[in-house]
């Protein structure tokens, strides 16, 4: 991502430059492009994987869309975001990382707990309709 | 802040503008703090995500996700999210180049595919009714139904937010303050499209694999 992309002359120039250099730039047309074609095909196959029924486990197909999926959130950080450790002096990365962790606990956390939960139940309602239906 | 700048004299919009347009630091921490308004959004949806990763199986004996989802529908959703991704893109390199016309007809291609997107899901939730799965006949679909439409708001008010700095960027161009919002803007129509990755995966292909 190089700031010789931007050539202008207004009064936001400045702005605009040392942003770029502090690696908060806007990025340009081969970065976004980059993006681009990165989550067309990080999209494309997960699409394929499962509308084609590809692999025959689908515990694997859910392994490799979600690994996919999390690798595609990092593209439109990195190329469309223009996020970097350093952009606003490290604060916006560290803030996402702190979300990152709040996130990865509260979805992990709510999973595994209710999973649990409703695995030790089972028992006490054999009538549950819900479990008739799976 | 502003206030004890802007004291004396009596008019205090045209000082306001002054001191926001002369602050660098001021830019920066307004992209600092929108960065920070995404991570507290981020949060929302990761208790709706985690609500639907809890209450995604209770079906209650009603059309589960591969009776109701059509895969190439949703594709299409994502086709039209990701190219507005990259049309919003291209509109900020020509903010960038400070031609006013460029950026317009970029921001509305932007506004047009969101307007696409936003179309096809109230097109697939109405669909879905006809389909007798509306919200209230399972938990699978109240949490379904919470974490879809909660972003399509999102998208909507994105595109209301879009047509506003078109009409603000007509009327006084490209001036620092647009740069900003446009800015703004920027990064929560991508952040968006981020999220769109998470909901297609693990709702819609994740919920016609099981």
């Amino acid at each position: 991502m190089s700031a010789d992309a931007h050539h202008l002359t207004g009064h936001g120039q400045d702005t605009h430059d040392s942003h770029a250099h502090s690696g908060g730039g806007h990025g340009t047309v081969q970065s976004y492009m980059t993006g681009f074609v990165l989550s067309v095909i990080l999209t494309v196959i997960p699409f394929w994987l499962v509308m084609g029924n590809v692999l025959d486990n689908s515990l694997v197909t859910t392994l490799v869309i979600l690994a996919l999926g999390g690798v595609q959130m990092v593209v439109h950080v990195v190329y469309f975001l223009h996020m970097s450790t350093k952009s606003e002096g490290g604060w916006t990365f560290m803030a996402l990382i702190f979300t990152i962790t709040l996130v990865v606990i509260m979805l992990s956390g709510s999973v595994w707990v209710m999973y649990h939960l409703n695995h030790n139940m089972m028992p006490m309602d054999a009538h549950d309709v819900m479990n008739n239906a799976r | 802040m502003m206030h004890a700048e802007t004291a004396p004299p009596g008019a205090a919009a045209p000082v306001f503008y002054q001191t926001d347009e002369e602050g660098h630091h001021s830019e920066g921490s307004t992209m600092l703090g929108f960065w920070l308004y995404l991570m507290s959004d981020c949060l929302i949806f990761a208790t709706l995500f985690a609500t639907y990763g809890v209450l995604g199986r209770s079906y209650a004996a009603g059309p589960t996700p591969k009776e109701l989802f059509d895969l190439p529908g949703i594709a299409v959703n994502t086709a039209m999210l990701l190219f507005s991704s990259i049309t919003y893109g291209f509109a900020m390199l020509e903010m960038d180049r400070d031609r006013v016309k460029q950026t317009q007809i970029w921001l509305a291609v932007t506004g047009l595919f969101g307007a696409a997107f936003v179309f096809l899901e109230i097109r697939e939730f109405v669909h879905l009714f006809h389909e007798g799965a509306p919200p209230w006949r399972s938990a699978f679909l109240s949490s379904f139904y919470t974490l879809v439409s909660t972003h399509g708001l999102h998208v909507s008010m994105g595109i209301l937010w879009l047509i506003v700095l078109m009409v603000q960027v007509r009327k006084h161009g490209l001036i620092v303050e647009n740069k900003r919002r446009l800015m703004c803007l920027s990064m929560f129509w991508h952040f968006l499209d981020l999220i769109w990755i998470g909901v297609f995966t693990v709702v819609y292909l994740m919920g016609v694999l099981e």
